[in-house]
């Protein structure tokens, strides 16, 4: 079949990314990310992908535009409240065994995930012997993650997704409300560290009890995919727990072997429990 | 002609309705894989899909992440997710914002199954609200697929079947009953 222009665009320009400045997206799902390609040049005002190559290759500074633009974080307080909840009753008194925790956070985005868990540990008595890594490949995101504002309009559907999930109190008393804005209390990341790290190049770096990757892996193909779970594995201690996105599959990768799952249905896994 | 690989559909208010209608009439033999993307508001597929497998002879399942979509069976999108058909073949979920103030949004299916399927795609645009679609079907159009759009005046809401007429144009603008009946013939003669 023959290859139409807009896909040898695409081409080119991950090459661009990657011969310039290093991202290989190249094993990236990539419907998905055509889609996310498509939509940056439209909001730089350019009718083809070849003219984002252009800046990509002499614009100084254009890359973390790229960047913001093919990550696209989306996210909320205690998504899919189940998972929380089972985290909360299934998995944190397996961690209070434990002397000293560490969890990885990866693929943060801006950080919805990171003050979830925060507060699910605070709430169990368990997050002052926690070392959470909260890791992105996107430094402006990262950014966002340290700053923990959010537009207050998300308040409503945080709260209630909180108080689905078993949350003790109000999800209000760990804001504060301005204007348009909510800022969440700063001592909810006085135990986190946030660090640039790559799913797709960067390696093992901490000896993790649990590993929460939530809608990451479905941008990823196969390969990808499955050099990841390796990664996440690798960070693992034996016995330690990996979470998932719900609708995430990872049936395919040679590396789901060397997990268990604790409850399939909402992606919780355990390593290490069959061999 | 022979049969399309694909026929995707997308439908918003008053789709379930529609649905029904469609799918019911369909002929157990086709031999096309269904795909189905409607906003229902309910946040579990899962009762979409029994709702859906109790009036058609086909089998009705969620579209699973890096599945590969089987002939004859009907695969829905789940809620909260863009469904995606890879070019592989495969299906892959996004997160990404709503499209449409949708997710999944039906331009987002449609537009990647036109480059999966190319012309070896049907798409169909039915009852619905809002707008969601009609650039879906225009990128089917495009790729050389057919589109079927239900007829605005037989439709429960007809802002997007006449959305759709208006950007992407119809091969077949009919009612909803007729839908079925045109599908059996395009895909089984």
């Amino acid at each position: 079949m023959a290859v139409t222009p807009d896909d040898i665009e695409i081409e080119l320009f991950l090459r661009a990314l990657q011969l310039r400045h290093g991202y290989d997206f190249s094993q990236y799902a990539p419907a998905s990310l055509k889609r996310r390609i498509v939509q940056l040049s439209h909001s730089q005002g350019m009718r083809t992908v070849s003219g984002l190559i252009e800046r990509v290759l002499y614009e100084p500074g254009f890359m973390s535009v790229v960047l913001e633009g093919l990550s696209v974080p989306v996210s909320e307080m205690f998504r899919d409240p189940p998972v929380f909840r089972a985290l909360r009753d299934q998995i944190l008194p397996v961690l209070a065994s434990y002397s000293q925790v560490n969890i990885w956070l990866a693929g943060c985005a801006h950080g919805q995930e990171v003050y979830s868990l925060a507060i699910l540990l605070e709430e169990a008595g368990l997050y002052d012997r926690c070392q959470l890594y909260a890791t992105d490949f996107n430094d402006a995101a990262l950014l966002q993650a340290q700053e923990a504002i959010y537009p207050a309009r998300e308040a409503q559907l945080w709260s209630r997704n909180y108080t689905a999930a078993g949350g003790a109190h109000s999800l209000a008393d760990y804001y504060s409300a301005r204007y348009e804005l909510i800022k969440l209390d700063e001592r909810l990341r006085r135990n986190v560290i946030f660090a640039n790290h790559n799913l797709v190049t960067d390696d093992v770096f901490c000896e993790a009890q649990l590993v929460l990757c939530r809608n990451v892996l479905i941008y990823f193909g196969d390969v990808l995919q499955d050099r990841a779970l390796n990664l996440f594995r690798d960070s693992l201690r034996r016995g330690g727990f990996l979470c998932l996105g719900i609708r995430e599959s990872i049936d395919f990768a040679p590396s789901a072997r060397d997990f268990s799952p604790v409850d399939a249905k909402l992606r919780i896994y355990q390593l290490g429990n069959k061999s | 002609m022979t049969a399309p690989r694909a026929i995707a559909i997308g439908c918003s208010a008053g789709g379930l309705t529609a649905l029904e209608i469609v799918l019911g009439g369909l002929d157990p033999r086709i031999p096309s894989t269904i795909l189905v993307c409607c906003h229902t508001g309910s946040s579990d597929v899962e009762i979409l899909c029994e709702l859906l497998a109790r009036h058609t002879p086909l089998p009705v399942v969620e579209a699973a992440e890096r599945d590969t979509p089987r002939a004859g069976t009907v695969h829905v999108a789940p809620s909260g997710y863009h469904l995606l058909v890879e070019h592989d073949g495969r299906f892959s979920l996004s997160v990404d914002p709503k499209v449409n103030f949708s997710r999944p949004s039906i331009d987002v299916l449609f537009t990647s199954a036109a480059e999966a399927y190319r012309a070896s795609l049907i798409g169909i645009v039915m009852t619905g609200a809002n707008q969601d679609g009609a650039r879906g079907l225009a990128d089917i159009r495009r790729h050389g697929g057919l589109s079927i759009v239900q007829d605005p005046a037989d439709a429960e809401v007809r802002t997007m079947p006449q959305a759709a007429l208006d950007i992407a144009g119809a091969d077949h603008c009919i009612p909803l009953t007729a839908i079925a009946p045109l599908l059996n013939r395009l895909c089984l003669s």
